[in-house]
């Protein structure tokens, strides 16, 4: 039988979530207007008070806020509490540019480690677990927010944080761990070293909850299957408050996010506007009830798709499929978005490998896709009929995903240029 | 009595070739026959070389992709119409062909084709039948490794 941590919450009816949202969005625009001069500063702009916010109908009257204003604003500039009143600061990674800090009240805390305990009873946790964390614990969300979900749901916790494998996987057989709480891909690697060293038989796993980079469903399956658990998604960005904005139900059908704590929105990355129910596009997040740092209108730049349809598991809760991309990733072609993502999805199911490039171009007045991608042993053939049937199919599976030619350019191995980094995926010829 | 090819995948680039024939240089490999297969993006190389174990694995350490197809060779008379008899009986017997091409030079003083089919055990019964017995690899100065 399905369990809940909160299940007045989780299955509340549509209307009571909608009442709830209402209410508190009209005191968060009150509490930013009055507490936050670089937000204020936008909707003066934008010539937005809080009076013309009366419901999430007019949520779309407030300006956005981008990963640039957290920037810009570093590092008080968004807060909204006096800092006597903070209790804990977390920071993103920092891959991308300058560091980005948020702030929390033992309030925020609260709401925050609820979310995450949210997500472990939706995995099956109760205070009979023991609940493994091998997210790194510091000023990255993952660790402290697990930890502190764990702690409501009475799980006996191991703060493990990250590395280490010999000692996780020690701990793991001698404490009987249950429920594993780490990045999909250190969950991979657990496995691998798991099966490697025979002890597929002393470990108790049953679930595992997995997020803050992205996985595949097949990963899931590989993981689930070489650990005999059941694999849970779990997503959050530090701006919002960390782990737990979404997680995944025993349906796997997407993510519920926590409503009465963020408004969710679905807006073309490129006009802003709000797209209809269903509609592919970026997501926006307006926390209701965080109070030191309430973030109004904020783009995750992940592209997704939101569900309100019912779901078995009987949380009410809108669901958010797993992100597809990032907005800054995304390529309009002949009007179409496409998202190397979704390139990538296609050439691993086609059997090839990740190395890859996407050269677009502009000939004659006319956009031009060109998929490059490395030949590997499984796909050559000593018959050309065949490589070619193989590189159709690819033709015929990419155009079935983007809705647009692409031309596929089979290469020689290594001859796609690796680099350190992030991996210099798309080549942009066009002059505009 | 088939023998290994060398398929190797070719990106339609200049210094490709170049590329792989300076490998099999460097390793001492003699190529005793080599047929191309293309598109205009990509194509096939296929060869026949005297130390095929040796010649594959120095290609893959150069991070070529390629596969070992085993193919069969048949000798015939360096004469007008001989290769027509012999494409007559696999044609009697319904004996598709993938490709085929000729040896460099001549094999036990006749001319040397290659042939790839779907069921290589057959090609070889037909032909053996017909008295046009393939030969083995040693013929065409392939060294067993």
């Amino acid at each position: 039988m399905e369990r809940y941590y909160q299940p007045e919450i989780e299955c509340a009816s549509r209307e009571q979530i909608l009442a709830w949202q209402n209410e508190r969005l009209v005191k968060q625009v009150k509490h930013v207007w009055d507490n936050v001069p670089y937000y204020r500063k936008k909707m003066e702009e934008k010539g937005v008070a809080p009076e013309d916010i009366r419901s999430v109908d007019d949520l779309h009257k407030l300006p956005f806020l981008t990963k640039d204003d957290l920037r810009e604003a570093y590092p008080y500039g968004l807060l909204a509490k006096p800092l006597k009143d903070c209790v804990r600061i977390q920071s993103t990674s920092g891959t991308t540019g300058k560091r980005v800090v948020a702030f929390y009240t033992q309030h925020d805390i609260d709401l925050w480690d609820d979310c995450c305990a949210r997500a472990i009873v939706a995995a099956g946790g109760t205070n009979e677990d023991v609940c493994h964390v091998c997210y790194g614990y510091g000023l990255f969300t993952g660790g402290p927010g697990l930890n502190g979900g764990s702690h409501k749901v009475g799980c006996l916790t191991l703060p493990m944080s990250s590395g280490n494998t010999d000692r996780q996987l020690q701990f793991m057989v001698d404490l009987g761990s249950t429920i594993l709480c780490c990045t999909p891909s250190y969950a991979a690697y657990l496995a691998e070293s798991i099966h490697e060293r025979g002890l597929r038989d002393k470990i108790k796993l049953k679930a595992g909850i997995f997020g803050a980079e992205a996985w595949s469903e097949e990963m899931r399956r590989d993981i689930e299957q070489k650990l005999g658990i059941t694999a849970y998604d779990i997503y959050g960005l530090t701006e919002i408050s960390g782990p737990g904005v979404s997680f995944e139900c025993s349906a796997q059908t997407g993510m519920h996010i926590n409503e009465d704590h963020f408004i969710a929105e679905i807006i073309d990355p490129v006009t802003g506007e709000v797209l209809p129910e269903g509609s592919k596009g970026e997501l926006v997040f307006t926390s209701i009830t965080k109070e030191a740092f309430p973030l109004l209108r904020y783009r995750t730049r992940d592209i997704c798709v939101l569900s309100r349809e019912a779901c078995p598991c009987g949380r009410t809760h809108v669901k958010m499929s797993k992100p597809m991309g990032r907005s800054d990733d995304m390529l309009i072609i002949k009007g179409v978005n496409v998202f190397p993502s979704q390139i990538e999805t296609v050439l691993l199911e086609q059997g090839f490998t990740a190395n890859y490039q996407i050269l677009v171009d502009r000939v004659n007045n006319s956009d031009t896709l060109e998929v490059q991608v490395e030949m590997t042993p499984e796909m050559f053939s000593d018959q050309l009929s065949q490589v070619a049937d193989r590189e159709k199919q690819v033709v015929a599976a990419l155009k079935s995903m983007l809705g647009i030619y692409a031309k596929v350019r089979l290469v020689a191995p290594k001859s796609i240029q690796r680099s350190e980094g992030k991996a210099v995926r798309v080549i942009d010829k066009r002059k505009i | 009595m088939s023998i290994q090819q060398i398929s190797v995948f070719l990106e339609n680039r200049a210094g490709q070739l170049a590329d792989i024939t300076a490998v099999l240089a460097q390793h001492n490999i003699d190529m005793r026959a080599i047929h191309i297969a293309e598109t205009s993006d990509y194509g096939v190389l296929r060869i026949i070389v005297d130390r095929p174990q040796k010649a594959a694995s120095a290609l893959l350490e150069h991070g070529f992709v390629l596969s070992m197809t085993p193919v069969l060779a048949v000798v015939v008379p360096d004469e007008p119409g001989a290769l027509a008899k012999v494409l007559a009986i696999l044609a009697r017997e319904q004996i598709d062909v993938e490709y085929m091409y000729s040896v460099f030079g001549r094999v036990n003083e006749r001319a040397c084709m290659i042939f790839r089919v779907g069921d290589i055990e057959r090609l070889s019964a037909v032909l053996t039948a017909a008295g046009i017995a393939p030969v083995p690899g040693e013929a065409l100065g392939i060294h067993a490794e």
